[in-house]
């Protein structure tokens, strides 16, 4: 096996895409939204309870590659419990680590959070999967938006 | 290289490995796989170099310049057109259409012929093996014309369903439009008896050849088909080229799709007379080192020779069919009795791209996804499948080292 396959694919990584967590709808929430990656088919719903600026529970259902399941896991474990705010400055900087943009810094309480979701930073080395990565975090932030219009984001 | 050059080396064995040093791109790439041709085959160094000669020795606009350099480019040009004639058996060489590609050539019948021809309530009918190139255009012309696309089932072993197909055709039938071989399974549908049927209800045939025009003899008059398209590089030839085939009092019949330059007989403010097929549906500037270049890859495939091409690749197919599913955990996508060349599998409890990112690092070169055909996709419960599609360039080895890039994908991903 070479180590850049490795690289992409950490046990956290196989561990997350085979036994994916907050794998379930939520009964009540108040925003979701779908992500839909026509290139491979892959679809992922997330599904948000707010309360006043918090997150108070997220989930997620879907089919996909082992790439975006785990980002998807991961997303919603990093998540639980932050305020909106601190949601999008996560985001901010993993989409920054993957795509290799400039990332602003972050408050030192989310740093263990940023740690959570290194494992995912290798697909950087392979950029047909980055939209793998993303396409949680992208429907993420269209729930945010669309609140329970359910809108659907595509990555093409 | 010329097509006599060709075929004193290849006449008695049909050897791929000395073959693969025809195609430069194994020398940038020397541990390559190569199993994604249905996508686009890599080319030989007989057409790319061919085609910089033809840019350096005989190049200038076609059909429109009195000096004699213009009319030797309109000669090489014309000459591709006869090759392509002879190629496809067409009875005349005013048949065959340069286009971009295969989309194109199906989108120019599906405004041109359908725009004058389809009416509402008419009917228009695919199988559920096409690639959305032979899909939506269809779908959109029945939009427009108020018509109705009505789709014809393969079996549950792949096989297209000819006693389903029979059924659904009627008086309303305009159009039957399918694939020649099936992009997704390899199946090789009766393309002469889905015509006969088609023709004795009255109906218009138009076939799908891109994956069959390099890898088999194809003869449009034996088909009895009124129209046959294909991209030339799948064909082993470059890129922006593609032909549509249409018996002569077909096209005779439509209307031009594209109008411009290079079209019309007569202009006038208020009217156009346009020109006699094919030049009728060639508006502008044509790809004209493009069409040389197909006239060159049909020159490598004939050297080869098509029914080579196919004993070999069948070959090879019949070989990776063994070989793959023999391996546990991987499922061959049902393709009926004659499969040539195209195979899709699922790999149990692994997404194609995942499969597809571990073969890639392994440098074996497949294609995941729907391969443009999310109906079938649909149909068969899958959102995606591995296919590996075979060219000249591959045999048996290249065979064994993607069953053991898949095995490597599967350990893997082990639970």
């Amino acid at each position: 096996m070479t180590m850049d396959l490795r690289e992409l694919y950490q046990d956290i990584i196989l561990d997350h895409g085979r036994h994916p967590r907050n794998f379930h709808a939520l009964e009540h929430p108040t925003h979701l939204a779908k992500g839909h990656n026509p290139l491979c088919g892959d679809r992922v719903t997330i599904y948000l309870a707010v309360e006043g600026d918090r997150i108070a529970d997220v989930s997620f259902e879907g089919r996909g590659c082992a790439i975006s399941t785990a980002a998807a896991s991961l997303m919603t474990e990093v998540l639980k419990g932050k305020t909106i705010a601190e949601a999008k400055a996560l985001f901010a900087q993993f989409r920054a680590k993957v795509t290799g943009g400039e990332a602003g810094a972050l408050p030192e309480r989310l740093e263990e959070d940023a740690e959570r979701l290194e494992p995912l930073t290798g697909v950087k080395a392979h950029p047909v999967r980055v939209k793998c990565a993303t396409l949680p975090w992208h429907a993420f932030e269209a729930a945010l938006k669309s609140g329970l219009a359910a809108q659907t984001v595509k990555t093409e | 290289m010329t097509a006599a050059s060709l075929r004193s080396i290849d006449t008695a064995i049909f050897d791929p490995r000395r073959l693969r040093r025809e195609f430069p791109i194994f020398a940038s790439h020397p541990d390559l796989v190569f199993l994604d041709s249905g996508a686009s085959a890599q080319k030989p160094r007989s057409v790319i170099d061919g085609i910089a000669e033809f840019y350096r020795t005989d190049y200038a606009n076609v059909h429109r310049g009195v000096y004699r350099l213009s009319g030797r480019s309109t000669d090489r040009f014309e000459a591709a057109r006869e090759k392509v004639r002879a190629f496809l058996n067409a009875a005349d060489e005013r048949e065959i259409v340069f286009v971009r590609g295969a989309t194109e050539a199906i989108n120019l019948v599906a405004y041109s012929w359908c725009g004058k021809f389809l009416k509402p309530g008419d009917e228009v009918v695919i199988s559920d093996l096409e690639h959305h190139s032979n899909i939506v255009p269809w779908q959109q012309a029945c939009l427009r014309a108020g018509a109705k696309l009505v789709v014809a089932p393969t079996d549950a072993t792949g096989e297209f369903d000819m006693a389903a197909f029979e059924a659904l055709l009627s008086p309303r039938t305009r159009m039957v439009a399918v694939t020649h071989i099936s992009n997704v399974t390899g199946h090789l549908l009766p393309v002469a008896r889905i015509a006969e049927l088609a023709h004795s209800a009255g109906a218009k045939v138009l076939i799908d050849g891109c994956q069959a025009v390099p890898r088999m003899p194809v003869d449009v008059q034996a088909l009895g088909c009124d129209f046959y398209v294909f991209s030339g590089h799948k064909a082993y030839g470059p890129t922006g080229t593609g032909v549509l085939y249409g018996r002569y009092d077909m096209l005779e019949a439509m209307p031009p799709w594209q109008t411009g330059g290079g079209m019309i007989l007569n202009v006038e403010i208020d009217h156009t007379e346009f020109q006699e097929p094919p030049h009728r549906f060639e508006a502008g500037t044509p790809d004209i080192a493009g069409a040389v270049g197909l006239g060159l890859a049909i020159d490598f495939i004939e050297g080869l020779g098509r029914d080579a091409i196919r004993e070999h690749e069948e070959r090879v197919t019949g070989y990776a069919t063994d070989t793959l599913s023999r391996l546990p955990g991987v499922h061959l996508l049902p393709a009926g009795q004659r499969q040539l060349s195209v195979l899709s599998f699922d790999v149990a409890g692994l997404h194609p791209h995942d499969v597809g990112t571990v073969l890639d690092r392994h440098d074996v070169a497949v294609r995941v996804g729907h391969h443009c055909a999310q109906p079938l996709m649909d149909k068969l419960g899958l959102a995606g499948a591995v296919r590996a599609s075979l060219g000249v360039y591959n045999d048996e080895r290249d065979i064994d080292r993607l069953a053991a890039a898949i095995e490597a994908a599967q350990e893997m991903f082990r639970q």
